[in-house]
């Protein structure tokens, strides 16, 4: 019997990616001059580390509380005016409404672009263009928020019914009736969803937006980091986890309802 | 009846607004008072002149190098993250584990724990822990990425179609047979997904990550960025954003012939 | 032979699935059971071989107890009984060849199988059962790639290699057009009589259980209401399965229109 006959008869192919993978790894595995004996020779660093995290420092939340809740706020303002933006952007991204290949696709170019900066490198960006502070981080939530969320409403005005297009066309409405009659009420429900699973994934990232300065509860991890003093950094990241948690929660609840 | 839900629209209505207004409140905007127009005028000047010396010299610290390098960052950490996200997702899957559930949330809870720390946090241990350099960052990675990964893994373990499961199982088949015959064939392609996604999620890290001395592309960066050397900033902003496209070209072209 | 001996099965939730089921099925019959949804057909069909574990009785196939069948006796149990069903149950990404093989696996160790190392003879079996039912040219063609009936037949030609003496069809034709489903039931009509296969089907067309079966089990919640050879299915024994005569009722809407 045949190679060819079998169940692996494209073994080929298999070894191929198999081939290739291993190349990248040890390439990769080369290039970053990985050495995986010396994590387990610092193992006892490791340790050290897991130890002084397992204590948390409780006294210490009422100092952290503060900056916790001007994060939230941070997100809030940052993930409202992100998705503000987003709206009008995301309708020009579909032909649907615009009618014109060539201005969507200047638009969805211009969306992908926004997407591709690293959240950190915004942010930091942003300080030393605008300086230190709050304003700083909710401007970087904004820009941040705005990539994320046009990409997920353009997606879904582009999945949406057409019987209610084509019937506003026929009464003759103009593009601005369009979206406003005929798509936004289809895409409402979801435009809002999707601002709360932003709001989620803004608490997530905002929480080390501090460490280039631009406000909140990452400016205290910062510094404990800095101070080396892990059993504040322990406190703070179970704050965060908390708080994140919750959040989840309180969101996914209403994105439910919403759905 | 209607009336009532009327009433109740317009409640939840200002009461979103009532939080937006009072979180945009709550901030501190002192931070813009520094910024002025013509200090704007100067970043997007510098901003336009990209500095094209520093894309290749050959020393090993011009930007092709460093982009390379933050991409091989970015792949060893993937994949040291999919090889141990599968351990854990065996662990969490709690279809895998219905005679004793404790297990899936033991797995669960592990998953959820990794995944509670930002990378950057990882990346400040690991600096420590191997010293600074790439292979800092493909640990920090590579540990954040497990609980990611474990945790998407598990719920596509638990939502797959259990029923070829069944037909193996009826047939006289034991746990590792179905597991290799029906669950591997279904999952395989959606984990393969799975990690390319994050493969490029690691590269937007791993951009950012030099920031604490974990190698990469980060560190030049933000050098550039503090030193307000614009027209290095430029150049290596416009490497990222290509690199992170390209990527991201080049992962959706083989998810897509993976379907 | 599989018999049902004071056969009762109580879901965790109280509903009660069996209720003292006695039934023998005797080698090379093809029986149909029918009833409506809910009536326990499923139940029945899955206990035999233990993919569901009833709460008392017992159920023997060959006169080995399935009931008692300890995990390895199990599952050499299992190699000598097929199963179907509506969904066809196969991995759609993998291939014909490699879904059909997998009804080989309950004779592998776990080691060789996840090697992919098939016996010729399996493979052999493979193809004869592949021509059996007219897809040998399918053989690396992606499951999913085939039309419901041939996916159907794809899982027939499973049972097949396995070389089960007894097939179970849970509704295998509920999800395929009249014409499809007529091909289906005489596919497994004919391995009933060539190769003397016993077949348990579940079905819902009652046409279709007549014409095809040579005896016919009739379900109502829980319990057997009716047990006997096509042609003792009368009008009067459908009005107590289904509560009203449903073959007269179609004829009367064929006459309407």
């Amino acid at each position: 019997m045949k190679l060819k006959d079998t169940i692996h008869y494209n073994w080929y192919k298999h070894l191929f990616v198999v081939f290739l993978l291993l190349v990248c790894v040890l390439g990769s595995a080369a290039l970053t001059e990985a050495d995986f004996s010396e994590v387990f020779e610092n193992a006892d660093q490791i340790g050290i580390f897991m130890g002084r995290l397992a204590h948390p420092d409780f006294s210490y939340i009422p100092d952290i509380l503060d900056p916790m809740v001007k994060t939230l706020k941070m997100s809030v303002v940052g993930t409202v005016i992100g998705v503000l933006f987003a709206v009008p952007f995301a309708f020009l991204a579909t032909t649907t409404v615009t009618r014109n290949p060539v201005v969507t696709g200047i638009i969805r170019f211009f969306l992908d672009i926004i997407r591709t900066i690293p959240n950190l490198l915004l942010a930091a960006l942003l300080v030393a263009v605008i300086g230190i502070g709050e304003a700083t981080g909710v401007l970087t939530i904004a820009v941040f928020t705005f990539g994320m969320v046009s990409q997920l409403i353009y997606e879904s005005i582009e999945t949406i019914d057409y019987g209610p297009i084509e019937a506003a066309e026929s009464v003759g409405a103009n593009k601005v009736q369009i979206a406003v009659w005929a798509v936004a009420p289809q895409i409402l429900a979801q435009i809002a969803s999707y601002t709360f699973y932003a709001f989620e994934v803004n608490v997530r990232a905002s929480t080390v937006l501090g460490y280039v300065g631009a406000g909140g509860i990452g400016v205290v991890l910062n510094s404990s980091l800095a101070l080396l003093k892990y059993e504040r950094v322990s406190i703070i990241i179970l704050t965060i986890l908390v708080v994140v948690a919750i959040v989840d929660t309180l969101s996914e609840m209403i994105r439910r309802r919403l759905a | 009846m209607e009336r009532s839900t009327k009433v109740r629209q317009w409640l939840i209505a200002a009461l979103t607004l009532a939080i937006i207004l009072y979180c945009a409140a709550g901030l501190d905007y002192s931070g813009l008072a520094a910024f002025s127009p013509s200090m704007g005028m100067d970043v997007l000047s510098g901003l336009m002149k990209p500095n094209w010396g520093f894309v290749y010299d050959g020393s090993g610290e011009d930007l092709v190098s460093l982009l390379l390098l933050t991409i091989g960052i970015a792949f060893l950490g993937t994949a040291i993250a999919t090889v141990l996200a599968i351990p854990v997702m065996l662990l969490s899957a709690s279809n895998l584990w219905r005679s004793h559930p404790w297990v899936a949330r033991v797995g669960k809870f592990v998953c959820n724990v990794l995944r509670a720390f930002p990378e950057l946090v990882y990346a400040i241990i690991f600096v420590r822990v191997v010293g600074p350099g790439p292979f800092a960052g493909v640990l920090a990675i590579g540990v954040h990425q497990i609980g990611m990964l474990g945790k998407l893994y598990t719920e596509e373990m638990e939502a797959m179609d259990e029923e070829p499961v069944e037909a193996v199982r009826a047939a006289g088949g034991n746990f590792w047979q179905a597991m290799f015959y029906a669950r591997v064939p279904q999952l395989m392609p959606i984990y393969t997904s799975l990690s390319l996604n994050h493969f490029e999620i690691a590269v937007r890290s791993a951009s950012t990550l030099g920031l604490v001395g974990a190698g990469g592309i980060g560190a030049p960066l933000i050098f550039a960025i503090q030193a307000r050397n614009w027209d290095q900033v430029s150049i290596i902003l416009l490497g990222v954003i290509l690199t992170v496209f390209l990527l991201d070209l080049l992962t959706g072209y083989i998810r897509k012939k993976l379907r | 032979m599989i018999s049902f001996e004071h056969v009762s099965k109580t879901y965790p939730n109280g509903v009660k699935g069996l209720k003292d089921i006695n039934l023998t099925i005797g080698d090379g019959e093809f029986v149909s059971i029918i009833g409506l949804s809910g009536a326990g057909k499923s139940t029945l069909l899955r206990a035999v071989n233990r993919l569901i574990d009833i709460t008392e009785g017992e159920i023997t196939v060959n006169g080995v107890s399935v009931t008692k069948a300890g995990k390895k006796q199990l599952r050499e149990i299992r190699r000598h009984i097929g199963m179907i069903s509506q969904n066809f149950n196969l991995v759609k990404r993998s291939t014909v060849q490699k879904n059909v093989l997998s009804g080989r696996l309950g004779y592998y160790s776990t080691i060789k199988s996840i090697l992919g190392l098939f016996s010729k003879e399996d493979y052999e079996r493979t193809r004869e059962a592949l021509e059996s039912v007219g897809l040998l040219d399918r053989l690396h063609t992606r499951s999913d790639e085939l039309s419901g009936g041939q996916q159907q037949r794809v899982s027939i030609a499973r049972t097949l290699v396995q070389q089960a003496d007894v097939i179970l069809a849970d509704e295998p034709v509920a999800s395929l057009d009249p014409i499809t489903s007529r091909k289906i039931l005489s596919d497994l009509q004919k391995i009933n009589r060539e190769m003397g296969k016993t077949i348990l089907v579940n079905i819902h067309s009652v046409e279709m259980a007549k014409a095809f079966s040579t005896r016919i089990i009739a379900m109502k919640s829980g319990e057997v209401v009716f047990d006997g050879t096509p042609e003792e299915l009368d009008g009067e024994a459908l009005t107590r399965i289904y509560g009203r005569n449903i073959l007269e009722e179609k004829e009367e809407e064929a006459d309407e229109t």
